[in-house]
């Protein structure tokens, strides 16, 4: 059975970290889940308000909304092994 | 928002609304530029912070937006409770807070910067036309960045965000222990890129807590740059400042109040000033309680709102005792015109008292003030603070107009010497009067004494001091052979005096009754003497009367006489009749 992953991530304009961690993102997602992923990109620059409403700070964030449970993560999503563990992508691959 | 000083006067300052503080800086922070305020750990950086925005968004319709990296914005909603501030109300329009703590579920991967939260900030102060800014414990956050280069950049990328913002804004940050540089290494650079750094730290000296703030820097204004002490008490917080020269605002006044004993105001040419510092030494019960006691009782008399702090014993125990020697402060302190502080139970450094005695004084609105006793600010533990603590107590209640009764307890091991008070308070106080103890004949009298009045015409002589169920008085001492005369001696003196004042009365008055008897015996002689007198002269005229009479009864005779002998020629009285007569017998 294979699970669909909803994914939001906050980034700010064009800034080092955001710009990475889209690419780290997309990255991971083509490795380890291809086409079982969904990607919306919030440009807090763009949309402030909603990540006011959110509560998120940090620039990049990543929210994984699905499956469940909800995980925030933050950073550039550099280091592979944590964000995979942080969204049960490990157990999975094994 | 102009400043007070001509030098700051391009700079714009934003009040913060702490006092003491604004003084500092004459005038606030910087406004639309951040400060940095660095403290250790309970240094009061949050409460400053908020105490900062809660000033803008009720008295200044400045809103702020608070970022808490640290402690929940409910939390912190709830401490400031405490102080009385309504945040909860102001929270709906002028305060918004921003809960931006790492929560522990959050997984970090990587680098990260503040661009989002700024923007989001940004769009918030937007939205609610924020002024102030604060970013509360900013450290946690830039603890999360891998390296040093990147808490430089994400600070830098503050700085700028808020330079651009035009917000005026307060960073908070622990800082180290080390009180030499109080930068901790990731700070040190931000001292040199802000415009104002402000460090407060807590202190223990001898088991005593000392809470000082210091600016640090302040670029393009003048600022104190000594050490200020400063409390968080029932307001809040509270620096307390030494009023440099040239800041000195009190009115000086001409007006006498008076010392509630009747006598000493008559030594003093009418009183204390109002607006003096008036200091009462001595030793243990000789009675500085008492008077101080008097000079509250004579200030509620005439209205005015006066405030008694008993460090020694209990409020209601002073208004007992006090009543025992005619000195009825309870109906005042009924009506709430008197307020008697107990402070006996009060610890805490010098520094505390005194914010204590102001934050109560201004609350009481009192304008007159008996602290009983002031040594007690140089209790253990204060010894370097309580001399600068006490002349700001002076310097303060000057500045207010308030009229301050100070006693001081003088160590009887030192001798009997008058030199100075522990606190050296006496140099700066206007008006010193001293108790003593004369022990003299079994008996041991209280003396009063002015040692100096300032701008008073003050009597130089030694009083003894009388409580009596009647009150309080002065009475004159004898000086005998060198000797200085009290209690039973003087009273004894009195009587003899008082006996040989009534012997030489009663001697007076027989000497005016005599008197007066003889001139009654003269009066009546005198009276007798002039009826002699008239008796004479009516006497006198009667006798020339009849010499007259007869002189004219004999030459009218003797004319009737020849007449009637007929045989001379009728001789005529005048000188040719003479001569005729005369030639004839010849």
């Amino acid at each position: 059975m294979k699970r669909h992953f909803k994914f939001r991530l906050y980034t700010a304009g064009d800034t080092g970290n955001s710009t990475q961690a889209r690419f780290n993102l997309a990255a991971i997602c083509r490795h380890h889940l291809p086409g079982q992923h969904e990607i919306e990109i919030v440009d807090v620059l763009k949309e402030p308000k909603r990540a006011l409403a959110d509560g998120v700070y940090m620039t990049p964030t990543l929210i994984k909304l699905a499956p469940s449970p909800v995980q925030k993560l933050f950073g550039s999503l550099s280091q592979t092994e944590t964000v995979l563990q942080a969204l049960g992508l490990e157990i999975i691959k094994t | 928002m102009k400043t007070k000083n001509s030098d700051a006067s391009s700079l714009s300052k934003t009040k913060t609304g702490i006092e003491g503080f604004d003084d500092i800086t004459y005038g606030g922070l910087p406004t639309g530029r951040p400060t940095l305020l660095l403290g250790g750990p309970g240094s009061g950086k949050t409460l400053f912070a908020l105490r900062f925005l809660v000033h803008g968004a009720q008295d200044c319709n400045e809103p702020g937006i608070f970022v808490a990296f640290e402690e929940t914005s409910k939390r912190i909603v709830a401490n400031a409770e405490v102080f009385g501030w309504k945040l909860i109300e102001l929270q709906r329009k002028k305060l918004f807070f921003m809960d931006a703590q790492p929560s522990p579920e959050l997984i970090q991967s990587g680098s990260f910067d503040l661009g989002g939260l700024l923007a989001a900030i940004g769009a918030k102060a937007k939205e609610m036309g924020a002024r102030r800014i604060v970013f509360d414990a900013l450290d946690i956050l830039l603890a999360l960045l891998p390296d040093e280069a990147s808490k430089r950049r994400e600070v830098y990328r503050l700085n700028d965000w808020l330079l651009k913002s035009g917000l005026t804004g307060l960073i908070t940050s622990k800082a180290s222990g080390n009180e030499a540089s109080p930068f901790s290494v990731q700070f040190g650079f931000m001292q040199f890129m802000v415009d104002c750094a402000v460090v407060l730290n807590h202190r223990v000296t001898l088991g005593v807590s000392q809470r000082n703030l210091r600016v640090l820097k302040y670029r393009g204004s003048g600022f104190d740059e000594n050490e200020s002490p400063f409390i968080i008490g029932k307001g809040g917080f509270d620096v307390a400042i030494a009023r440099t020269q040239g800041r000195m605002t009190g009115e000086v006044s001409l007006e006498r109040v008076s010392s509630g004993v009747e006598r000493l105001d008559t030594m003093l040419s009418g009183g204390y000033y109002r607006g003096a510092s008036v200091l009462i030494t001595g030793f243990p019960g000789t009675a500085k309680t008492t008077m101080s006691g008097a000079f509250a009782e004579a200030a509620c008399k005439r209205g005015e709102r006066t405030m008694f702090f008993s460090f020694d014993s209990d409020g209601a125990e002073v208004v007992r005792n006090l009543a025992s020697v005619d000195i009825q402060l309870e109906r005042y302190v009924k009506n709430g015109l008197l307020r008697m502080i107990s402070a006996r139970t009060i610890s805490g450094s010098a520094e505390t008292l005194l914010v204590r005695i102001k934050t109560l004084a201004r609350e009481h609105q009192c304008r007159c003030l008996v602290i009983d006793p002031v040594s007690t600010l140089a209790k253990v533990g204060n010894e370097l603070t309580a001399h600068s603590v006490a002349e700001r107590l002076i310097d303060w209640s000057k500045a207010d107009g308030m009229t301050m009764v100070c006693t001081s307890l003088l160590d009887e091991l030192d001798g009997q010497s008058e030199g100075g008070t522990p606190l050296q308070i006496s140099t700066i106080a206007d008006t010193w009067i001293h108790l003593n103890y004369l022990v003299q004949a079994g008996e041991r009298n209280r003396g009063l004494s002015i040692i100096k009045s300032r701008g008073t015409a003050h009597s130089n002589q030694v009083r003894e001091l009388i409580l009596s169920d009647a009150g309080v008085t002065l009475a004159d001492i004898y000086t005998a052979g060198g000797e200085v005369l009290m209690g039973a001696l003087r009273w004894e003196k009195e009587s003899a005096e008082r006996v040989a004042n009534e012997v030489a009365e009663v001697a007076g008055k027989l000497k005016l009754v005599t008197l007066d008897a003889e001139e009654a015996v003269l009066e009546v002689r005198a009276k007798s003497l002039q009826t002699e007198l008239v008796a004479k002269q009516v006497e006198k005229t009667l006798l020339h009367r009849t010499t007259e009479s007869r002189k004219g009864a004999l030459s009218r005779g003797r004319i009737r006489m020849q007449e009637l002998r007929g045989g001379d020629v009728p001789l005529p009285v005048s000188k040719e009749n003479v001569r005729v007569a005369k030639g004839r017998s010849r």
